[in-house]
C-alpha cells in the first residue's frame, strides 16, 4: 500500500508538471485546454471502472468469490466520482469554448447517463439489506449495464449528430503533440493508481464490515487495542 | 408437461388474471392519456409547437406509462408465493418469465397502440407519420417491458422499490427513446426512417434473447 | 438411481447471527426429516437452502449423491411454504392446472387429489372465497398432482383443524410408503406409525 501511494504521488506530480508547465499552450484555446489532463483521464476511468465492476461482478456471480463481489461494489463509488469529475470538468471546459456551462454534446450526455447507471448500482446496493444478496443484484445490474453502454453511447451519438450537426467537432483533437500526449498518459496512469488505492481502501472497510463476526476480525481488533 | 405448454399456460394465466383485475389494464392507459393531455395545458396550444414536440411527448409518456405498469409484473406473484412455484418448475425460468413479460406487454403495452392515434390527432401530428408512430410503438414498447422486467426483478423484494426502479430502468430506456422518437420526427418531415426502424428491430431481438436471463437470475436473488 | 438427499457441512448466517454451522443430514426414501427449534432458529432458512432459494454460507446440498442440478432436482421435488402459492383470482381448478403445466404430471388426477384433501366439488370456486385451512389443503393438493419424490413442507399444519392435520398425516404416511421422502418443519410433534422420522433440533 505505501508503495502504491508513493507511485501514485510520483506519477501525478510528473503528469501535472508535464501537463501544466511543460506542455505548450494551445494556439486556439490558450491555457484553458489544460483541463483535459483531468477531464480526459476521468472520462476514460469512468468507463474502465464500469467494465471492471461488471467483470468482477460476473466472477462473483459465477464462482461465488466474495472478494470479487467486494471489488465490484467498492469500484462503484470510485467510478461514480470519476464520472462526476469528468462531467464537472467537461462543463468547466465548455464554458470558455461554447459560452455556456452545459451543451448537449454527445460525450457529455453519455457521461451523464453513465452517472445515472452508477447511481443506480449504488442505490440498489444500499436498498438491499442483506449484503450478499445486494452484491448479486449489483453484479446482475452491472452486467446488464455493460451490455447497454455501447448501445446507449451509439444512440446518443446518433441523436447528437442529427440534432446539432457537426458543430462540436472542435472537441476532436486532430493530432495531439507528443509533449501534450505524454502528460496525458501519465495522468491516465496516475488515475488508475488512484482508483486501485481508493478501491482497496473501500474494499477493506467493506470486508471488515461484512466479516465483523469472524474470528480473524475479532483478533485484529483485540490485537490493536 | 412440455415447455411450450408451460410457456403458454403462464401467458394464459396472466391474461386471465389481468382480465379479472381490470385496473391493471386501465391504469397505465389512463396515465398515458393524462400525461399527454397535460402538455398542451402546460406549454400552450400553439399548433406548430405541439406538432414539433409531439413525437417526443408521446414517447416520453409511453416510457413513463410503461414504467408505472412494471410493478404489477411480479408483485402479486411475489406476495402470494406463486413466484416460488414458478422458480421451482423444472422448466428453465427464463422461458417462463418471458411468458410473463409477453402477457404483461399484451396487457399494458399493446393498449398504448390503440390510443396513440387519438393522441397524435390531439397533438396535431401529420397523418403520414401516424403509421411510423404505431410501428415504433409496436417495436419499442416490448423492449420497455423486457428491460423493465430486469429492474422489477431486482427490486421486487424491496419494500420501497419504486424510486430505485426508475433510477435503474430509465437510463436503459434511452436508446429506445432516441431511435423511436427520432423515427417519428423524421417521418413527419417526410424523410426515410428505414435505419431507425432496423435498429429498433435489432434492439427488440436482442432484448428478447438476452433480457430473460438476467430477469431469471434476479428473481432467484430476490426470492431468498 | 436411489433417491437420497444429503446436506453436508451446512452453515447459515442471517443478519449477523449464525443460525447453524457444520450441519449434516441424510434422508433416504421412506424417511421423514423433521426440523425442530424455536422461532428464528433457522428452520425456514434451512428449507430454503434445500430448495435452492438461498445459498448456504458454507457446505452444499446433494441429491442422489451429486451436487444439485436445478432442473433435474426440481423435477423430483415439490415445496409448500409459508405462502400458499395460489392465485386468489383464479378458481381451484385453474390453480391446479397451472401447477400441473409447470411440472411433470403426478400419480393422481386433479379430481382424485381434490377428493383426497376434502375439497371435492370446489373446482370452480375462486380461491378468495376459501378459508385459510381450505387454501392450505389446496396448496397441499399440489403435491399429489405433480410428479415428485421429495416433499419440502414449511409448517404444513398451520391453520388446519384436527381433521385437516390427520388428513395430511395420512398423506405423508402414504407418500413415504410409496418410497417418497419428506423434509418438514413443524411446531407440532408429528405422530406417525411405521415411518422412520429423523429429527434435527436447531435451537
Amino acid at each position: 500500500m505505501p508503495w502504491l501511494v508513493s507511485a501514485f504521488v510520483l506519477i501525478t506530480v510528473a503528469g501535472l508538471y508535464g501537463g501544466l508547465v511543460l506542455a505548450p499552450t494551445d494556439y486556439q484555446q490558450g491555457d484553458s485546454y489544460r483541463i483535459i489532463y483531468i477531464h480526459v483521464p476521468s472520462a476514460w476511468m469512468s468507463l474502465f471502472i464500469y467494465v471492471v465492476m461488471a467483470v468482477a461482478g460476473a466472477i462473483g456471480l459465477v464462482w461465488h468469490i466474495k472478494l470479487a463481489e467486494i471489488v465490484a461494489i467498492s469500484s462503484a463509488s470510485v467510478g461514480a466520482s470519476f464520472t462526476f469529475i469528468a462531467l464537472v470538468t467537461g462543463s468547466l471546459w465548455g464554458k470558455p469554448m461554447w459560452g455556456t456551462w452545459w451543451v448537449w454534446d454527445a460525450r457529455l450526455t453519455s457521461e451523464l447517463i453513465l452517472l445515472f447507471l452508477y447511481l443506480g448500482v449504488i442505490g440498489l446496493y444500499g436498498a438491499i439489506d442483506d449484503k450478499r444478496t445486494a452484491s448479486r443484484a449489483v453484479a446482475i445490474l452491472a452486467l446488464v449495464g455493460v451490455v447497454n453502454i455501447p448501445i446507449i453511447h451509439y444512440s446518443v451519438i446518433w441523436w447528437n449528430t442529427l440534432h446539432q450537426g457537426p458543430t462540436v467537432t472542435k472537441m476532436d483533437k486532430p493530432s495531439i503533440h507528443v509533449s501534450m500526449l505524454i502528460p496525458l498518459l501519465l495522468m491516465a496512469l496516475s488515475f488508475k493508481f488512484f482508483y486501485v488505492i481508493a478501491m482497496l481502501q473501500r474494499a477493506r472497510v467493506e470486508l471488515l464490515q461484512r466479516e465483523r463476526n469472524a474470528q480473524w476480525v475479532k483478533n485484529l481488533i483485540s490485537g490493536s487495542k | 408437461m412440455s415447455l411450450t405448454q408451460a410457456f403458454f399456460a403462464i401467458i394464459r394465466r396472466d391474461l386471465v388474471l389481468a382480465l379479472r383485475r381490470r385496473s391493471e389494464i386501465a391504469n397505465p392507459l389512463l396515465f398515458f392519456v393524462l400525461v399527454i393531455t397535460l402538455f398542451p395545458l402546460g406549454i400552450g396550444a400553439e399548433p406548430r409547437l405541439l406538432q414539433a414536440i409531439a413525437p417526443g411527448v408521446i414517447w416520453v409518456s409511453a416510457l413513463l406509462a410503461a414504467m408505472l405498469s412494471l410493478d404489477s409484473l411480479f408483485r402479486s406473484d411475489f406476495d402470494d408465493g406463486s413466484l416460488e412455484q414458478i422458480l421451482l418448475s423444472p422448466h428453465p425460468t427464463s422461458v417462463l418469465v418471458l411468458g410473463k413479460i409477453i402477457a404483461h406487454w399484451l396487457v399494458t403495452g399493446l393498449p398504448l397502440l390503440v390510443v396513440a392515434p387519438l393522441l397524435a390527432v390531439f397533438l396535431g401530428m401529420p397523418n403520414n407519420s401516424l403509421g411510423i408512430l404505431l410501428l415504433t410503438l409496436l417495436l419499442g414498447t416490448p423492449v420497455l417491458s423486457l428491460i423493465g422486467a430486469i429492474g422489477v426483478a431486482l427490486t421486487v423484494g424491496l419494500r420501497r422499490g419504486g424510486m430505485i426502479l426508475s433510477l435503474l430502468v430509465l437510463p436503459l430506456y434511452v436508446p429506445v427513446l432516441i431511435f423511436a422518437g427520432n423515427a417519428v420526427q423524421m417521418a413527419s418531415s417526410g424523410l426515410p426512417v428505414d435505419a431507425q426502424i432496423n435498429i429498433l428491430i435489432s434492439i427488440l431481438l436482442m432484448a428478447l434473447v438476452l433480457a430473460p436471463l438476467p430477469v431469471a437470475a434476479a428473481l432467484k436473488m430476490s426470492i431468498n | 438411481m436411489i433417491p437420497k438427499l444429503q446436506g453436508i457441512g451446512l452453515s447459515c448466517i442471517r443478519d449477523d447471527r449464525l443460525l447453524f454451522e457444520q450441519l449434516a443430514f441424510e434422508v433416504l426414501s421412506g424417511q421423514i426429516l423433521l426440523l425442530e427449534g424455536k422461532n428464528g432458529s433457522g428452520k425456514t432458512s434451512l428449507l430454503r437452502i434445500v430448495c435452492g432459494f438461498r445459498q448456504p454460507d458454507s457446505g452444499e446440498i446433494r441429491w442422489c449423491g451429486d451436487a444439485v442440478n436445478d432442473s433435474q432436482f426440481y423435477a423430483q421435488m415439490a415445496y409448500v411454504g409459508h405462502l400458499d402459492g395460489v392465485k386468489r383470482e383464479l378458481s381451484v381448478l385453474e390453480n391446479l392446472k397451472i401447477a400441473q403445466s409447470l411440472n411433470a404430471t403426478g400419480q393422481y388426477s386433479i379430481n382424485e387429489a381434490l377428493c383426497k384433501v376434502n375439497l371435492a366439488g370446489y373446482d370452480d370456486v375462486l380461491v378468495q372465497a376459501l378459508s385459510a385451512g381450505q387454501k392450505r389443503r389446496l396448496s397441499l393438493a399440489r403435491l399429489l398432482i405433480t410428479a415428485n419424490v421429495l416433499w419440502i413442507l414449511d409448517e404444513p399444519f398451520t391453520s388446519l383443524d384436527k381433521q385437516g392435520i390427520a388428513l395430511i398425516e395420512t398423506l405423508m404416511t402414504e407418500h413415504c410408503a410409496n418410497g417418497g421422502m419428506i423434509v418438514l418443519t413443524s411446531h407440532h410433534d408429528i405422530d406417525l406409525n411405521d415411518v422412520d422420522v429423523l429429527r434435527i433440533n436447531l435451537s
